[in-house]
């Protein structure tokens, strides 16, 4: 979530960062964030910790797990594909949550409360039994094959495809993406299309010109999310694709359950954890750069700003 | 007061941005949303190079009108012509309209210079030329050095001067606001209502203005139109409106009446309202005999002359009355305002009437005195107490 505040909080440089609390009121508030700390740090931080270990010590102590890993071409093609699918994912989501998003704005109150139904009711269905019911639209001789058949698109394949994998990865996964661009875009001021279009914008250049610059932050956030996300998932890579065409999680699973490497499934998911920092890392410094340089003009002319209005007022009242 | 805030280069700024006006002509206007209507099928003129303001209560349609002539909002019924041409089916961004809004709608993501050069990039005016026109709009609202800011970087006054010199940047015939100052604080409103002032007579476009705030009116327009419940209740000069209004909405919405209520008479010597056992006489008037009207002074135009108490109830009441308008009251408040004072003076049928009394002519009545009222009939105005588009509506100076 962090990395969505981030992204809004760029956009909006003029808006100071939270104030500095006293030491005593940051020492209440950390007292109040403990229980969480404490549940992070012993359900997930140690571990990940022992995770990290064992892919340097198990079964022997020292670098062959990741030797073993980055030499392995089939792994090589899975971490390869796993980003390729969640890239295909997020661009899908991107194309159908976009137009989504500008309905929800869009929309009436009611049309609206609607269309945020349509997207939470999904989300708030267990991901098991999401996944087995695209298992039971995609399969063969399914209602989608049956469909694309009577509209003669020929017979595909699709469960047990890496596009069986896309499509229910991009349904699950929407939501991820329609809520935080939905929140960017209600804050954008619509009064700025109807000044744009008195300026002489035609509407679809204040579109492009206008809203679409403003509700970047939601893009980005929500492309994050989604991007992160897929690379991650197991369930319904597992129910809609097939072993041919599996992903880093699948892997994974396969070296700890099946073959009880360990060691070999640390490595796997220290690789994929260190690229995914990396690629977070890269985003959120060109966002803080490009945050930096607004606060820092604001901050250069903000005084100078005051006494150019007082000049001028006094200009005009003499 | 004297408006003179010369900007350096503004000869060369009104070489390149001054316009003719355009005329713009409403002719029945209405706009209904279902049932209800907002403006009801409104006449008006705006001359070219005119500043003209819509005032009136929110509500009242003004700012629906200017939605109209922006063309944000369709038109129900009527017609809408700019310069004789009928510009009611074109799009917003066809009608090529200047508009500046209340809360600025600048564009967050562009500088104050791509701001203003935003209308100019619609309109394919060439880089060099386009820098040219932002750099003297931007030095007409006193703003040129602050081109390479954002807008969030700026103060409210200075957010409005950059939303009004993008909407005069492509030289706009007409240029539109809604109540452009509605957000500022009082000396930052007063100073920009004198720049407006000036750039209206630099660039000599025609400027329709909407505000509630009467003094804001007072000050820039040429002329007035007064909204109220979606119609027009009177049209003309500052002046015409103060000292001649046609209705007793005007008169009460622009500064401060004295009303008088009865039945308006007609006799030979002009109008008149039957009210407190008397007839009051008005040099107009417009009311229909025998109907409910109110006689509506202007309170700096009644007069106060104390009774002496003992004489008064000794003689009885009515021969201590002065000759012409006199109504007799008593003094229930006074308030000090330094160069006059106001008074409040209940008359015999329980209604405060308003009198000003400018410091240099006190009457010396104090509270809870017995004072006559006296005014001359030329100074008062009969109009008819029943909402006037129920009558046909009148209109002065136009």
């Amino acid at each position: 979530m962090a990395v969505v505040e981030a992204l809004t909080q760029a956009t909006s440089p003029g808006v100071p960062a939270g104030r500095r609390a006293a030491p005593s009121e940051r020492w209440g508030r950390l007292a109040l964030l403990a229980p969480s700390i404490v549940l992070l740090l012993g359900v997930f931080l140690v571990p990940l910790g022992i995770m990290l270990w064992r892919a340097f010590t198990d079964p022997h102590p020292g670098l062959d797990n990741l030797t073993w890993y980055v030499g392995d071409r089939v792994q090589r093609q899975v971490l390869f594909r796993t980003f390729t699918t969640a890239f295909k994912v997020t661009v899908v989501c991107l194309l159908l949550g976009y137009p989504y998003a500008y309905a929800m704005v869009a929309a009436g109150p009611k049309l609206r409360a609607a269309l945020t139904l349509l997207v939470l009711v999904p989300f708030w269905t267990s991901l098991m039994v999401r996944s087995f019911a695209w298992v039971i639209l995609l399969q063969d001789r399914g209602p989608v094959q049956h469909l694309l058949t009577a509209l003669g698109l020929g017979h595909p394949q699709l469960i047990r495809t890496n596009l069986g994998v896309i499509i229910g990865m991009s349904q699950i996964l929407l939501p991820f993406l329609v809520m935080p661009l939905y929140a960017v875009m209600s804050t954008i001021d619509r009064r700025l299309i109807l000044a744009s279009s008195s300026l002489g914008a035609h509407p679809l250049t204040s579109f492009v010109r206008v809203w679409l610059p403003l509700s970047l932050p939601g893009v980005g956030a929500g492309s994050l999310m989604v991007f992160i996300s897929s690379l991650g998932f197991y369930v319904t890579p597992a129910l809609l694709g097939s072993p041919r065409d599996s992903l880093i999680s699948q892997q994974l699973y396969t070296q700890v359950n099946v073959l009880l490497q360990w060691g070999r499934g640390g490595a796997m998911g220290a690789v994929l954890l260190v690229v995914t920092f990396a690629i977070l890392a890269v985003l959120m410094l060109s966002i803080r750069q490009s945050a930096r340089r607004h606060t820092k003009a604001s901050e250069a002319t903000s005084i100078e700003a005051t006494s150019i209005e007082a000049t001028s007022i006094e200009g005009a009242a003499r | 007061m004297s408006v003179d805030v010369s900007t350096p280069g503004s000869p060369s700024a009104q070489g390149a941005l001054s316009a003719h006006g355009a005329s713009i002509t409403l002719k029945g206007l209405t706009k209904r949303y279902g049932t209800a209507t907002a403006v009801d099928a409104i006449d008006l003129e705006a001359r070219p190079g005119e500043f003209l303001t819509l005032l009136g209560p929110s509500g009242s349609g003004k700012t629906t009108t200017l939605n109209m002539i922006a063309g944000f909002v369709d038109v129900t019924s009527g017609e809408l012509l700019i310069d004789d041409r009928p510009v009611h089916s074109l799009p917003p961004h066809k009608r090529n309209i200047g508009m500046v809004f209340q809360h600025y709608a600048l564009f967050p993501h562009m500088s104050v210079s791509e701001n203003v050069a935003y209308p100019l990039r619609q309109r394919k005016v060439p880089k060099a030329e386009r820098q040219a026109l932002v750099t003297e709009a931007l030095r007409t609202v006193g703003l040129a050095h602050l081109g390479h800011r954002r807008p969030q970087q700026l103060s409210g006054g200075q957010q409005q001067r950059v939303a009004l010199a993008r909407a005069m940047v492509y030289s706009p015939r007409v240029l539109l606001m809604d109540e452009p100052l509605g957000a500022l604080d009082k000396k930052l409103r007063d100073s920009l209502q004198l720049e407006i002032k000036r750039i209206h007579g630099e660039l000599g476009t025609t400027f329709v203005y909407v505000t509630h705030d009467q003094d804001e009116a007072l000050v820039l327009s040429d002329r007035i139109a007064v909204f109220n419940d979606g119609r027009i209740e009177q049209v003309g000069t500052a002046e015409d409106l103060y000292e001649r209004p046609s209705t007793l909405f005007v008169a009460q919405f622009l500064g401060e009446s004295s009303l008088f209520h009865g039945v308006a008479t007609e006799g030979a010597d002009g109008a008149g309202v039957r009210a407190l056992d008397r007839t009051l006489r008005a040099g107009r008037g417009h009311a229909r005999a025998g109907e409910p009207a109110a006689l509506v002074v202007r309170p700096e135009r009644i007069r106060v002359h104390p009774i002496d108490g003992a004489a008064a109830d000794q003689a009885g009441v009515d021969q201590s009355a002065p000759a012409g308008n006199a109504v007799r009251g008593r003094v229930r408040q006074e308030i000090y305002l330094g160069n006059s004072r106001k008074l409040a003076v209940e008359v015999a049928d329980g209604t405060q009437v308003l009198v000003r009394e400018s410091a240099g002519d006190l009457s010396g009545s104090r509270p809870g005195d017995e004072v006559w009222l006296t005014f001359r009939p030329e100074d008062a105005a009969v109009l008819p107490a029943t909402p006037s588009h129920d009558n046909t509506p009148t209109r002065t100076a136009n």
